[in-house]
């Protein structure tokens, strides 16, 4: 496994915090997916021997939770919330208009490689619907428009990169 | 009778200008004060206030925190654990959330009163994947904690010694079940755990015994022991004691967070007065109290229910109290207190579809009923919405529903069949009328499912 040493640095540390080794499997898996962006066969095995558990531990529980994934995404990941709450506040045509400015599909990877567009279930943040997780940071009250806006920005960014 | 105002106790400083989320802020404002004394004090004389206070857990069963504590396993000779449920997935709840991004602190206080009044060394906040930043903010905050000896070895200067960790989850429901929780802490899939004999006060993480509390109670908590539980027990009304904080969403002026005396506040002067009523030209239709799994409540019921005294009175929806008893006499629940608000545009078919792929989502596959049923509901509702609807498709949905509750490990089998239940009881003629509306209604109707 090639990962960062501040990411093995935080797996040592995190280890300690359990009386339990397996107790480490999800904030193993996190800190991997954060470094490499998915969650390979490599790193299953890797995981299972750092923790002294079978591959078979790791693996059923990164099919059980939906954050853990076994494949790559774009370079940003838009969760869009599609539970009741959002979806009154029009959260369907949120995440349409993310697919089509993005020109791709849920669960895609969008041709450009800028970003994967997931539905994902209740974000707990009803109150401000429709909402939508950018990576890390929540964007409130996400109509059409807002979701316009935001689309702007991220390909504004993607352009100044190259 | 316009809504009394809002006694905000949990969400004192929450938004208020110049608040900040360090402990510098918190400490100026009176924090860890009630930890300093608590350190002093006899554990069981703790125990004893939180259960004189009649205080009942925000997270959705609304079961006694007193009993819960005196529940646990004080000989087995094994290790007492704490873990606090900041697994915040119930729809329609958002109240942890800003706890945690505004005023942790007042959580971790509150953590490590009832860590101290239960002889715990070792506690873990477990907090749900979706909040990357509010677990970022408990770590920090729990550093500083540590820093100023609130957290960790020797606290207070007393030989009185407790760790907290944050435990990530990834976006599993089930987690803010405790057993689930418990063995999602333990690393594996949140199936839930059969109780007798998993009991966690019993047999809980690790299988020592564990004490898991709700973000709010634990903040509840602290505030009992700065006013007292004498005090405490007259915000409210008998047994649902203290403040509630009610997380309003969907069709109405102004969602939002809300914390009153348990029962001070009625369904009406919340929705009306203190939200604004309904959208512009719009009517409520129905609403869901206490998170998407708590039975639904359509305008225009009536209710009759029980007083003390032994006589009767009938509520309409818009005059019951927002207190657990009432709202369980009127056959629902304050849950976790999400008001999900629905109006006449909505369509009740569409709304039951969106809730059912909900819920075949998160069941966790480990009973045949549940598995089973709640993808059957979903396949059903979705072919009402998207396909053919057939007019007895709503007594299908209720069947399935009806062999699902109570033949389940844990609750999670009630929550997805009580939404089915009650929406085809109460909206029974919109299931059997569902294609002829569809094709009156405008094509740009709102998408729910």
């Amino acid at each position: 496994m090639n990962l960062k040493p501040e990411t093995l640095t935080r797996i040592d540390e995190v280890i300690t915090h359990y009386p339990q080794k397996r107790s480490g499997t999800l904030p193993l898996l996190h800190l991997i997916q954060e470094d490499v962006g998915f969650v390979s066969d490599e790193a299953v095995e890797w995981i299972a021997e750092k923790l002294e558990l079978q591959p078979i531990n790791v693996f059923e529980v990164i099919t059980f939770y939906p954050m853990f994934r076994r494949k790559p995404i774009g370079r940003h990941h838009i969760k869009v919330c599609r539970t009741l709450p959002c979806a009154l506040a029009g959260g369907y045509k949120t995440c349409s208009k993310f697919e089509s400015e993005f020109n791709t599909r849920r669960g895609e990877i969008s041709p450009d490689g800028e970003v994967t567009i997931e539905f994902v279930e209740c974000l707990a943040s009803c109150g401000t619907a429709p909402v939508v997780l950018i990576d890390e940071t929540l964007h409130e009250n996400v109509g059409e428009a807002r979701a316009q806006e935001i689309s702007d920005q991220m390909k504004a960014e993607a352009a100044k990169r190259g | 009778m316009p809504a009394p105002a809002e006694r905000r106790i949990i969400f004192k400083h929450i938004d208020e200008e110049g608040y900040s989320n360090d402990i510098a802020c918190y400490q100026k404002h009176g924090g860890y004060d009630v930890l300093q004394k608590a350190v002093t004090e006899k554990p069981e004389d703790i125990r004893d206030e939180v259960k004189k206070s009649g205080l009942r857990g925000r997270g959705g069963a609304g079961f006694s925190c007193g009993l819960k504590w005196s529940f646990v396993d004080r000989k087995s000779g094994k290790p007492i654990y704490l873990v606090v449920n900041a697994d915040e997935s119930e729809p329609g709840t958002f109240k942890d959330r800003y706890i945690i991004h505004q005023d942790p602190h007042q959580l971790i206080e509150g953590t490590m009163v009832s860590c101290f009044a239960n002889d715990v060394k070792q506690a873990y906040i477990y907090i749900r994947g979706e909040f990357p930043e509010g677990a970022r903010i408990l770590e920090r905050a729990i550093q500083e904690a540590r820093d100023a000896g609130f957290v960790g070895k020797n606290i207070c200067g007393t030989d009185y010694s407790c760790d907290i960790f944050v435990h990530r989850g990834a976006g599993a429901y089930i987690c803010g079940e405790e057993t689930g929780l418990i063995e999602s802490l333990e690393g594996k899939r949140a199936n839930p755990r059969i109780k007798p004999p998993y009991f966690p006060a019993v047999l809980g993480l690790y299988q020592c015994p564990t004490i898991v509390n709700n973000v709010e109670t634990l903040c509840h908590v602290k505030h009992i022991l700065e006013m007292g539980a004498d005090e405490y027990l007259k915000i409210g009304t008998p047994n649902n004691t203290g403040t509630r904080i009610f997380c309003v969403s969907g069709q109405v002026q102004k969602p939002g967070y809300y914390e009153y005396a348990c029962g001070e506040v009625t369904i009406g002067q919340l929705l009306n007065d203190v939200c604004g009523g309904p959208l512009e030209g719009r009517q409520f239709k129905a609403v869901i109290p206490g998170g998407s799994s708590a039975k639904i409540l359509r305008f225009g019921e009536t209710f009759t229910i029980k007083n003390k005294d032994g006589t009767e009175k009938t509520l309409a929806v818009e005059d019951i109290p927002l207190d657990f008893d009432s709202l369980a006499a009127c056959g629902t629940m304050g849950g976790s207190g999400g008001v999900i608000v629905m109006d006449d545009s909505v369509n009740m078919v569409e709304a039951l579809a969106n809730i059912n792929a909900f819920y075949s989502h998160e069941s966790c596959g480990q009973c045949t009923p549940c598995r089973e049923g709640s993808l059957w509901m979903k396949k059903i509702s979705s072919r009402m919405v998207h396909g053919e609807a057939r007019p007895e498709d709503g007594e299908l949905m209720v069947s399935v529903a009806n062999q699902i509750a109570g033949r389940t490990i844990c609750a999670f089998g009630e929550a997805c069949s009580w939404p089915t239940q009650s929406f085809v009881a109460k909206f029974g003629d919109e299931f059997k009328t569902y294609n002829e509306d569809k094709k009156s209604r405008a094509a740009d109707s709102l998408e729910l499912v």
